[in-house]
């Protein structure tokens, strides 16, 4: 059979319309300039939306297009249209403070749609060479986001920092790539899988070489323990609202891609790979945790909290089952809610003398501003896992699918990290509620991200009583990775 | 009896109180009073409302009564409610706690009013659902949940090592709870289900019980507490404003020996026959232990809180005697406690709010100023030391009586510290109200308020009418723990006469 010249282009409509949005956006900008960047910045959000709804019109079993290179699932669905929300949230939460900050300029929304687009390429990717693609206009896009503050030494330093870094491990992910490729032959996932499954197949060698620089690559980009060093400095460094999307939607989207990876071609080698991601689990925990406690620059806190979470997400990667997935999916929905409303929080801190992101500085804050302090609050509640917030059930369902699949002593020794993270995000509700007030915040967060937030808070607290909608659809999301 | 969700409606009428606090808008003045009020009557309404299961409840039956059940998430967890005759009082003692504590912290509490009734009535939803819920995974919401309001309660309104205090409580209780959740989702897995009544009927393995039965220790034991992982309670207590350590003594610490009683116990019956000694020796510690901490405090909030451990290990050794008298006696030597160490609280208080200091040797001579209080604080001693007439004495006659058909010196350990409860209380009791009343500003104090009598008087007719005419509270526990030892002795009968018949057939072979 000779491929069709055209391929369908059905499947990638939302992918299509964020390129050409892009392209589009950026004559307008280029062409009024900086003045117009909040009408870039609500036409980005308007394409997201767009994407978002084209998405979940997609057909709900899997179409491959592209030479096979490109795959729509129930899965990619799901995780696209989280990866979708928060870069919408991402750029609304911009808006107001890069005016703010003089900062505000038109490529700023850009970059977000271009990394989304890159995301959302890499759900979709079946094939080492769209993964790749995907995962690069991601990251080169994250690199110009961290630095986007010219003048500033520090956020240039995180872009450089995370440029450098991230080039490295791109490296990492390229060579395994190749060397995968080298020893099977191929670079499509369900080539791969065909042939892992064959009977008396075993791994060489080298083959193992690949997997394991595939995965120390991917790592990387979820900032998995060991791989985790830029985390704190680039957080720290970025932008806040550029911290806040970095802390979500890249997290989603690359642990989306490490489930299709290891459970899609390698989901034979289950034992190979098993370890790995125990590994990278525990140690994410336990630093997590750990390494939080001493921290007294909030956006560093929540760069260590990001980490110790990716811990629990692999959890639900590690159990290697159905289950899993659809706990990991739970997990990231939840997360996502959790995240975005703290972040937005913390973009509220903010005095007449400019930004501040020191802990101590939210003192009393419960008696200055007693909305954002319940809310926060909640945030920390819920991020801790205590029930009945939304947070421990992301939680529960990670660990009843590594109980499910025998892995009871990692589930022990995270259910124990929590307890120790609990301390930390207890501390932050100790200094709002139970230190005397600090010098006050300026006037309220605007009325966008109030509505933002208040959803968030709603949707954390409410959650206990109608959970069923988002378990259910990951459910189904998860279903279609795992066969 | 109706058809309407009782168990529901008590449940979480206090969080509707706790919505309407939480609209209330205007000065702060009118906002503090607007709060006292609908806090104290949602409080007092659900203590009502409550009062339906005392009259509904058939006393003649071990099933689950009042029971709701609906679908909550995905099918394999429900939204599953019920009491049986071991919990029913439990919520009673909850309801009727709740708006002692609102009155008592009345004028004790002046600053940020609305945020403390908010969490008071947030609490008293949170701990009747620990009581009512049917659901492995409800119930650990609940009993997660109220670590929350009471580590805002102890670290916002509480004395000066306050922080300290609630991060001590909060993470201790927690480190507890979480193994005993990994053990909920092994039994979830194992079992296929998490509703309660389905998983006591279920038989698990019996080594598997054992790591199982450890987890739900670690979590019990922490919030009953035992020796030697006591030591949050009284620094907990010590720091918590007065209504939250009633809350923590009076219905907090019940949550333990309820879990034994509920889970522990009915689930993993072998394995609670292993460790029944360790439980033994542990209780027998904590009893004569902590009675000698207890003699030596010179802080009367700690003083009672040690006795509390104290009081609490006599429970432990009732419940794992495994009869009658030691289960039933354990049961209401936790009711009784929840009120008498709640009511000596609240008497540490009345003195507190007056003079701001809880050191015994800040006081002295009372009686002269303060009869009625010296009348009150004797009545709940006479309690705490198990006079016979009050409630304190049927609870420890029991499990003293169902101890010694156990082990002989487990009774005798038990009753050691009786007799040093005595010694502590007493001489407590001698140097607060008695002796020459020296100190200037005792000169000048108040007797009680009229506020403060509407406090106490409730839980003096308890105390009396418990110790006096303890049927109408035990005709409650009867069916349900003669249906809980029936089973637990079905199960250990089958698990002894397994060995020996694989012998037997052996030898046939």
């Amino acid at each position: 059979m000779t491929p069709a010249l055209i391929p369908s282009l059905g499947p990638a409509v939302p992918e299509i319309l964020l390129a050409v949005a892009a392209m589009a956006l950026l004559m307008v900008g280029v062409f009024r300039g900086n003045g117009a960047s909040n009408l870039v910045g609500w036409l980005s959000v308007a394409a997201l939306g767009v994407a978002a709804v084209l998405t979940l019109g997609l057909p709900g079993e899997r179409v491959l297009t592209f030479s096979n290179m490109f795959v729509v699932d129930g899965f990619a669905r799901f995780v696209k249209v989280m990866v979708l929300m928060s870069s919408a949230l991402a750029i609304i939460m911009s808006m107001n403070w890069l005016d703010r900050e003089n900062i505000n300029r038109f490529e700023y929304p850009l970059l977000v749609l271009l990394a989304a687009l890159g995301m959302a390429m890499m759900v979709s990717a079946n094939d080492l060479i769209s993964l790749y693609v995907g995962l690069e206009l991601q990251s080169l896009s994250l690199y110009v986001l961290a630095a986007i503050r010219r003048d500033s030494a520090v956020s240039t330093e995180a872009g450089i920092k995370y440029f450098v870094l991230g080039a490295l491990a791109s490296g990492m992910l390229l060579y395994g790539s190749s060397l995968i490729y080298g020893f099977t032959g191929t670079t499509n996932f369900d080539a791969l899988a065909t042939l892992f499954g064959r009977e008396g197949y075993s791994a060489s060698i080298g083959l193992i070489f690949g997997i394991v620089f595939l995965a120390a690559g991917l790592a990387f980009k979820v900032s998995a323990v060991p791989f985790h060093m830029w985390t704190p400095d680039v957080y720290e460094g970025a932008p806040t609202p550029v911290t806040a999307f970095f802390a979500v939607a890249p997290k989603i989207a690359a642990l989306a891609l490490f489930s299709r990876i290891v459970l899609g071609p390698f989901a034979e080698m289950i034992d190979q790979w098993r370890q790995i991601i125990v590994f990278l689990a525990i140690a994410s925990m336990v630093l997590g945790a750990v390494a939080a406690i001493v921290q007294t620059n909030i956006k560093r806190l929540m760069a260590y909290s990001s980490i110790g979470h990716v811990g629990y997400a692999l959890v639900g990667l590690a159990a290697g089952t159905e289950e899993g997935v659809r706990g990991l999916l739970i997990y990231l929905a939840i997360y996502l809610a959790m995240n975005v409303g703290a972040f937005i929080c913390i973009l509220a801190m903010r005095r007449k003398d400019g930004m501040t992101e020191e802990i101590r500085d939210l003192a009393g804050l419960a008696q200055t501003r007693p909305g954002m302090a319940a809310a926060l609050a909640i945030f920390m509640f819920s991020l801790a896992g205590i029930p009945p917030l939304a947070g421990f059930f992301g939680k529960f369902y990670v660990f009843v699918a590594a109980v499910n699949a025998g892995l009871v002593g990692l589930a022990v020794i995270g259910v124990i990290a929590s307890v120790i993270g609990a301390y930390y995000y207890l501390r932050i509700v100790k200094i709002m509620y139970f230190d005397e007030p600090a010098a006050e915040f300026e006037a309220p967060m605007s009325r966008e991200l109030g509505i933002v937030v208040t959803a968030a808070a709603v949707f954390t607290v409410l959650f206990v009583l109608y959970p069923s909608p988002i378990l259910d659809s990951a459910a189904v999301a998860a279903a279609a990775l795992v066969p | 009896m109706s058809n309407w969700p009782i168990l529901s409606v008590i449940t979480f009428l206090p969080l509707v109180g706790a919505l309407f606090i939480l609209l209330i808008r205007g000065e702060e003045e009118i906002v503090n009073r607007n709060a006292r009020q609908v806090a104290l009557w949602t409080t007092v309404i659900t203590f009502i409302l409550s009062l339906a299961l005392w009259a509904g409840f058939d006393r003649t039956t071990a099933e689950f009564q009042f029971v709701e059940k609906s679908e909550w998430i995905a099918g394999a967890i429900n939204y599953h409610m019920g009491v049986d005759g071991i919990t029913v009082l439990f919520v009673l003692l909850t309801t009727l706690l709740m708006p002692i504590c609102i009155l008592a912290s009345w004028e004790a509490i002046t600053v940020r009013v609305r945020e403390y009734m908010i969490a008071f009535l947030v609490l008293e939803t949170l701990m009747i659902g620990v009581f009512c819920a049917l659901d492995l995974v409800l119930f650990y919401l609940f009993f997660e949940g109220g670590l929350i309001p009471m580590f805002l309660i102890i670290g916002i309104w509480g004395g000066p090592r306050k922080i300290y205090s609630a991060f001590k409580f909060f993470l201790y209780t927690l480190l507890g709870s979480v193994l005993m959740l990994i053990a909920m989702i092994y039994m979830y897995w194992e079992a296929g289900t998490t509703d309660i009544p389905t998983l006591m009927t279920h038989q698990f393995d019996p080594d598997i019980q054992k790591w199982l039965w450890l987890a739900f220790f670690a979590s019990f034991a922490v919030k009953m507490p035992m020796w030697p992982v006591h030591t949050w309670l009284p620094d907990a207590h010590v720091e918590a404003p007065t209504a939250g350590s009633v809350v923590l003594a009076g219905i907090l610490l019940k949550m333990g020996g309820y879990g034994f009683l509920r889970f522990s116990l009915p689930m993993f019956p072998l394995a609670s026959e292993y460790f029944a000694t360790l439980i033994f020796v542990l209780s027998v510690i904590a009893v004569v232990y902590t009675s000698l901490v207890a003699l030596m405090q010179e802080d009367m909030k700690k003083l009672i809180a040690y006795s509390s451990v104290a009081h609490m290990g006599f429970v432990t050794i009732g419940i794992f005697t495994f009869n009658q008298q030691g289960l039933e006696g354990s049961i209401i030597q936790m009711l009784s406690h929840g009120i008498v160490s709640g009511a000596l609280f609240l008497c540490v208080g009345v003195v507190y709010d007056r003079i701001h200091s809880r050191e015994i040797s800040r006081y002295g001579g009372l009686v002269n100023r303060m009869p009625k209080y010296a009348f009150i604080f004797m009545v709940f001693t006479m309690a705490a030391v198990a006079l016979p007439g009050t409630s304190g004495f049927i609870g420890e006659f029991l499990i003293l009586a169902g101890a010694y058909k156990v082990n002989t010196w487990v009774a005798f350990g038990a009753a050691t510290g009786m007799v040093l409860g005595a010694a502590y209380m007493l001489w407590l009791y001698r140097r607060v109200i008695f002796g020459e009343l020296v100190r200037e500003d005792l000169k000048t104090i108040l007797d009680l308020s009229r506020r403060e009598i509407w406090v106490f008087a409730p839980l003096i007719l308890i105390v009396v009418w418990m110790g006096v005419y303890p049927a109408s509270f035990t005709e409650f526990l009867h069916v349900s723990v003669e249906n809980l030892m029936a089973q637990h002795d079905a199960v250990v009968t089958a698990a002894r006469a397994l060995p020996v018949e694989v012998a037997v057939t052996e030898v046939a072979q």
